[in-house]
């Protein structure tokens, strides 16, 4: 078995994460993103499923351009770019593992469970925050966006406010 | 001049070639800080790990002073980057429901995919789950559209509303984070002398 390598000092990733930021700044004029693509990816199935359904409302529209791919669009490249850079850093620090991510005393179907009603909760209050950490606490936390900051403060207050609850998830 | 793209220096399919190299980085990164796993960032909320907190914010002061500088040089048009327009109250509303679900599934949306790419079945189902939450929310969007689009404020700025010139605003924050730097690795220090005893 190879052994993986250490995590990043985290003031080093920082800064590389920072300067990536800031090429897409410098190239682009638009900052980083995640929860957008994944939203495209849904209205996209929406629209498979029901055209006149996911037509019909204001909110799957809005991912759906009338002339071109919505999935040719420059979120979904970003994400599937970070799918594959995720992957080659893992393959690289040997990090590739098939496992569930837990605290010792949790079991991996509580784990699971949480994982998914976690995901639903946070799906949900990306689209209604209209951005993520990726597009609202880490871009519009660099462009002194107010409505970021609020964003920023109150994910952070709510997760310790509720991390009593969850104590046993991840010890 | 920059943004390049904003000035014309190349087109719509050369922009989705840098959106797959910035987004290469971006995972990359991730995966190096240790972000592809849920119990490195979830120990952020128990003070064992502050990483996510210090990797945010060197990124974000890493930015923003770049920002600065090129602007202040002439070199990058900061009004040509684009700004989310602010509706507090729903933003306000959506970070509390965010921060639920990121301590309770462990991942956020960019997070969640670094995990799901490197072998984690959690971070699998995490994805899931926000595919049903993202659609929860498209389905029922017309009922939270008076909610979703209320107080609205436009692209305001810190610096805007607090007043105060851009260099102030970013200084202000550079030291904040710095100074929550010292704390970070006070508090990291602290809590983990504990545990090793216990060991």
């Amino acid at each position: 078995m190879f052994k993986s390598s250490p995590y990043m000092n985290p003031y080093v990733a920082g800064v590389c994460l920072g300067l990536v930021l800031l090429a897409a700044f410098v190239i682009m004029g638009r900052g980083l993103g995640a929860s957008g693509a994944i939203t495209s990816v849904v209205a996209v199935g929406v629209n498979a499923v029901s055209p006149s359904h996911a037509q019909g409302s204001a909110f799957y529209r809005e991912y759906l351009p009338e002339n071109k791919n919505p999935l040719k669009d420059w979120l979904v490249v970003e994400v599937a770019g970070l799918v594959i850079g995720g992957f080659i850093s893992g393959l690289f620090s040997r990090r590739i593992k098939l496992t569930v991510d837990k605290g010792a005393n949790a079991s991996n179907r509580q784990r699971l469970l949480l994982a998914f009603f976690g995901g639903i909760i946070m799906g949900f209050g990306s689209k209604l925050a209209r951005g993520c950490t990726s597009g609202q606490a880490l871009t519009g936390g660099a462009l002194l966006s107010v409505g970021s900051w609020v964003f920023m403060l109150a994910v952070f207050a709510s997760a310790y406010a509720f991390a009593f609850f969850f104590r046993k998830e991840w010890n | 001049m920059a943004p390049l793209f904003q000035y014309g220096f190349f087109d719509n399919d050369a922009s989705l070639l840098i959106a797959l190299i910035i987004g290469i980085a971006f995972g990359f990164i991730l995966e190096q800080a240790g972000f592809g796993s849920a119990t490195k960032l979830a120990a952020q909320f128990y003070g064992r790990d502050l990483t996510v907190f210090k990797v945010m914010f060197t990124a974000i002061i890493t930015a923003l002073l770049g920002m600065f500088w090129l602007g202040w040089a002439g070199v990058l048009d900061l009004s040509r980057v684009y700004i989310l327009p602010t509706y507090l109250v729903p933003q306000l509303a959506g970070g509390i429901i965010f921060g639920i679900g990121f301590v309770m599934g462990g991942y956020c949306p960019g997070t969640c995919c670094v995990a799901a790419t490197t072998g984690k079945m959690d971070g699998w189902i995490h994805f899931l789950g926000m595919i049903a939450g993202i659609a929860l929310f498209g389905e029922i969007f017309p009922l939270l559209e008076p909610f979703y689009s209320s107080s609205s404020m436009g692209q305001v700025t810190l610096d805007a509303y607090f007043s105060v010139p851009y260099g102030v605003a970013v200084f202000a924050v550079v030291v904040i984070a710095l100074a929550g730097f010292v704390v970070a690795e006070r508090v990291e220090r602290k809590l983990n002398s504990i545990p090793v005893a216990e060991k």
